[in-house]
């Protein structure tokens, strides 16, 4: 058996392997969330656990911060969730350029969110409400907590959003370069599962810090 | 069937070529046999520095006092000796050895469900396995926690913590991924007329160990962030002086811990169903008891975890509960226990290698078990607890348990993996310096636990030296029975006779393909029709 043969032999196979299973992508898919969820309950848990703890503090703490910017971001979360959702709709239905602008929609509003983040955020650091700030250390034990578990859940929460913005540009690229197609949508569709794990989080966040008060 | 499947000339995984060169050919292969072998080589590695570290622990207790290090390098040695052994060797284990290599071909697969995932896990874990060790030469010196990481210490200490915790976050992440893909798997890639009642018991396994990977190790993970992000911003969370209760990092901690030694001993048990009817040339006893008691300690592993903290002060009533739920695991271990036990018997035995190493593990692992009953009650808990007495638990169970299988699979399979025997003759000796060299290292540290010397100590009072020196001669004949092992080992990887397909007649599908297999396992998918271990078939015959 010559090189070339054993060569063409593997390539032969190579292209075999590549074998085609959306059902178990997105069962993958569907346990990488159930492993979010959990990497977040440690964080509920420890909210619940505090909360019960210090329940006057974290009730005068959570007046500080602003319902009118988390609400916005509520909607906004929400809209981009429904954004995402039609652009698969689009893609299965092979609009690419409807599906390719919904994407994009989702990238902007999930950009809109963390501007609103950072300025909301920037306020409350304005303010001296940040851990190991003068102002918190001479607050009561669980107002500084209260901020600890905000700081901690809601800065998570913003790092996923980055994360799923970047896979939304890797999704917006693989829709240019047809590697996505109306037959062939499973990593989109996977995304958008991601996607609605971001916001289902902010929907729990958001009552928790912002409207318990 | 074997002897047909030699004859054609086919490339195996070992030879194949891929577009990449050199290293590369391995290094960016998602065969996952490759990557098996590929974990198996870093595990080694860490493995050696591990038992480096052991070796010189215990020549530091040869006297009271200083013997060869100050207290703080010994620290700094019990905890990276955990750090590696745990979470480098034994958590990757067998699933990343065995279940990488041996899983799709159990089942009659090509590949796993997604190969080039499966690759990613293998570049954290060794990027994990860089951290952790770039984390001893940084400033502030190695980490001297404990591998258990406990705050409020681990917050206020200023050796290194947060990368060695960053790297074990990542290894966390590793295990993870390795364990959806195990899972998607084992539901997605079976051959045809495989159920879940036909599958090997390793399979079983390897399946129930891949759901505790995916539903305990997020809780570490987000339990170890918020200790680095509270050394950097003062949280406050796990800072009872900032009003958090250091309590719950423990209880977040164990949460994962706990169900993590049964990642690391089910596995091993897979291994031991797979080995004994082999050897026995039985069916084995009581297949659908043994899968469903792996079912069940993955189950009852997830709420005994309180029984780490009987005596940090939580209520009574919680510690009676979980004092009973811990002594449920029991049961299932039991069952196995007893069904392999019944496998055996009136057996054709061959007395090999892998089987002694079984053997040993029994052994071992029912005094571990049983003293596992010791520490699992409350009254007794309380008077060896942080002794020796828990470090001897600690290593009859993962030491005898996990790695004598782990020794015992890497026997078992390395025909298949290589194409090669090992040496049997030197493989029964190494077996016998380490049975030797085992219980004298672990069996006196029953004895000085119970009367009273604690673990993690630099030095001990004079009454005890006596146990200290029979201990320390013992990790001497351990270590030398292990480098025996690898010795041997790795000789006939190199030169040792080439084996045929299957060598120790087998029944599962890896022994119906040439050793070492093709590149893509099966020419054509088999199509299942019996279970697993159908030696009562032929015997009828």
């Amino acid at each position: 058996m010559s090189d070339t043969v054993i060569k063409n032999h593997t390539e032969n196979l190579h292209e075999e392997h590549v074998h085609r299973d959306d059902t178990g992508a997105k069962m993958g898919m569907w346990l990488f969330l159930f492993t979010e969820l959990l990497l977040f309950g440690g964080l509920f848990l420890l909210y619940m656990a505090y909360r019960l703890q210090y329940y006057h503090e974290f009730h005068i703490a959570a007046r500080e911060l602003n319902v009118g910017i988390g609400t916005f971001n509520t909607i906004i979360l929400l809209t981009s969730s429904m954004t995402m959702a039609l652009s698969i709709a689009a893609m299965q239905r092979s609009r690419k350029g409807l599906s390719l602008f919904l994407l994009a929609s989702t990238k902007i509003l999930a950009l809109g969110f963390l501007v609103n983040k950072y300025f909301e955020w920037s306020a409350k650091f304005e303010h001296g409400f940040f851990p190991g700030s003068d102002v918190l250390i001479d607050k009561p034990r669980g107002e500084y907590l209260f901020y600890g578990m905000y700081y901690a859940m809601t800065g998570l929460h913003a790092l996923h959003v980055i994360a799923g913005m970047t896979i939304l540009v890797f999704m917006f690229v693989f829709i240019t370069r047809n590697s996505i197609t109306p037959t062939n949508y499973v990593k989109l569709e996977n995304s958008g599962l991601y996607w609605h794990l971001v916001d289902l989080i902010w929907i729990f966040l958001f009552p928790l810090f912002y409207l318990m008060r | 069937m074997s002897e047909n499947s030699e004859s054609k000339p086919y490339i195996n995984f070992l030879q194949a070529e891929s577009k990449h060169k050199g290293i590369f050919k391995w290094i960016l292969s998602t065969d996952h046999k490759r990557i098996g072998i590929m974990y198996m080589t870093g595990m080694m590695a860490f493995l050696l520095v591990g038992i480096t570290l052991g070796f010189l622990m215990k020549l530091e207790m040869l006297t009271p006092g200083k013997t060869i290090m100050d207290a703080q390098t010994y620290n700094a040695f019990f905890t990276l000796h955990g750090v590696i052994m745990i979470f480098l060797f034994i958590i990757p284990g067998l699933p990343a050895v065995f279940g990488n290599f041996m899983l799709p071909l159990q089942i009659g697969a090509r590949d796993v469900a997604f190969p080039r995932l499966n690759l990613l896990s293998w570049w954290l874990y060794v990027v994990g396995g860089i951290f952790a060790i770039a984390s001893l030469f940084l400033q502030g010196g190695p980490i001297d926690t404990g591998w258990t990481f406990y705050v409020p210490y681990s917050l206020r200490t200023g050796t290194n913590v947060s990368l060695p915790l960053f790297a074990a976050f990542i290894l966390g992440f590793s295990s993870i991924l390795t364990g959806i893909n195990f899972v998607t798997t084992v539901h997605r890639l079976r051959a045809p007329g495989m159920t879940f009642f036909k599958m090997p018991l390793f399979v079983w396994a390897i399946y129930s160990t891949a759901w505790i990977q995916v539903i305990a190790t997020p809780v570490v993970g987000i339990t170890i962030i918020l200790v680095i992000v509270e050394r950097a911003f003062s949280l406050g969370i796990f800072d009872p002086a900032l009003g958090g209760d250091p309590l719950l990092f423990q209880h977040l901690f164990w949460i994962y811990s706990h169900p993590a030694v049964y990642i690391m001993i089910l596995p091993a048990m897979g291994a031991v169903s797979e080995i004994i009817p082999t050897f026995a040339k039985r069916t084995i006893f009581g297949y659908k008891a043994i899968a469903f008691s792996s079912l069940a300690i993955a189950f009852i592993g997830y709420f005994v975890w309180a029984h780490h903290m009987f005596t940090t002060g939580i209520s009574d009533t919680s510690r009676f509960i979980f004092s009973l739920l811990t002594f449920l695991v029991a049961i299932p271990s039991g069952v196995k226990v007893f069904n392999w036990v019944a496998t055996l018997y009136k057996g054709s035995i061959t007395p090999g290698a892998p089987l002694l190493f079984v053997m040993m593990f029994i052994f071992l692992f029912s005094i571990g078990g049983l003293t596992g009953l010791v520490l699992g009650s409350l009254a007794t808990n309380v008077h060896v607890h942080d002794t020796y007495f828990v470090v001897a638990h600690f290593h009859y169970v993962m030491f005898g348990g996990t790695v004598m299988i782990f020794f015992a699979a890497l026997h078992y399979w390395l025909p298949k993996m290589f194409g090669r025997m090992y040496n049997e003759k030197v493989a029964k000796w190494s077996i016998a310096l380490i049975f030797i060299g085992f219980n004298m290292l672990y069996f006196t540290m029953f004895i000085l636990g119970y009367e009273g010397q604690p673990r993690r100590y630099w030095d001990y009072l004079p009454q005890f030296q006596t146990l200290q020196i029979i201990s320390t001669v013992g990790s001497w004949i351990l270590i030398s029975g292990i480098l025996l092992m690898f010795g041997n080992l790795h000789r006939s990887i190199k030169r040792g006779a080439k084996a045929e397909a299957n060598p120790w007649g087998g029944k599962t599908l890896e022994w119906t393909i040439p050793s070492p297999p093709p590149v893509h396992n099966f020419d054509e998918i088999p199509v299942i029709t019996h279970g697993p271990y159908n030696y009562g078939e032929e015997e009828a015959k």
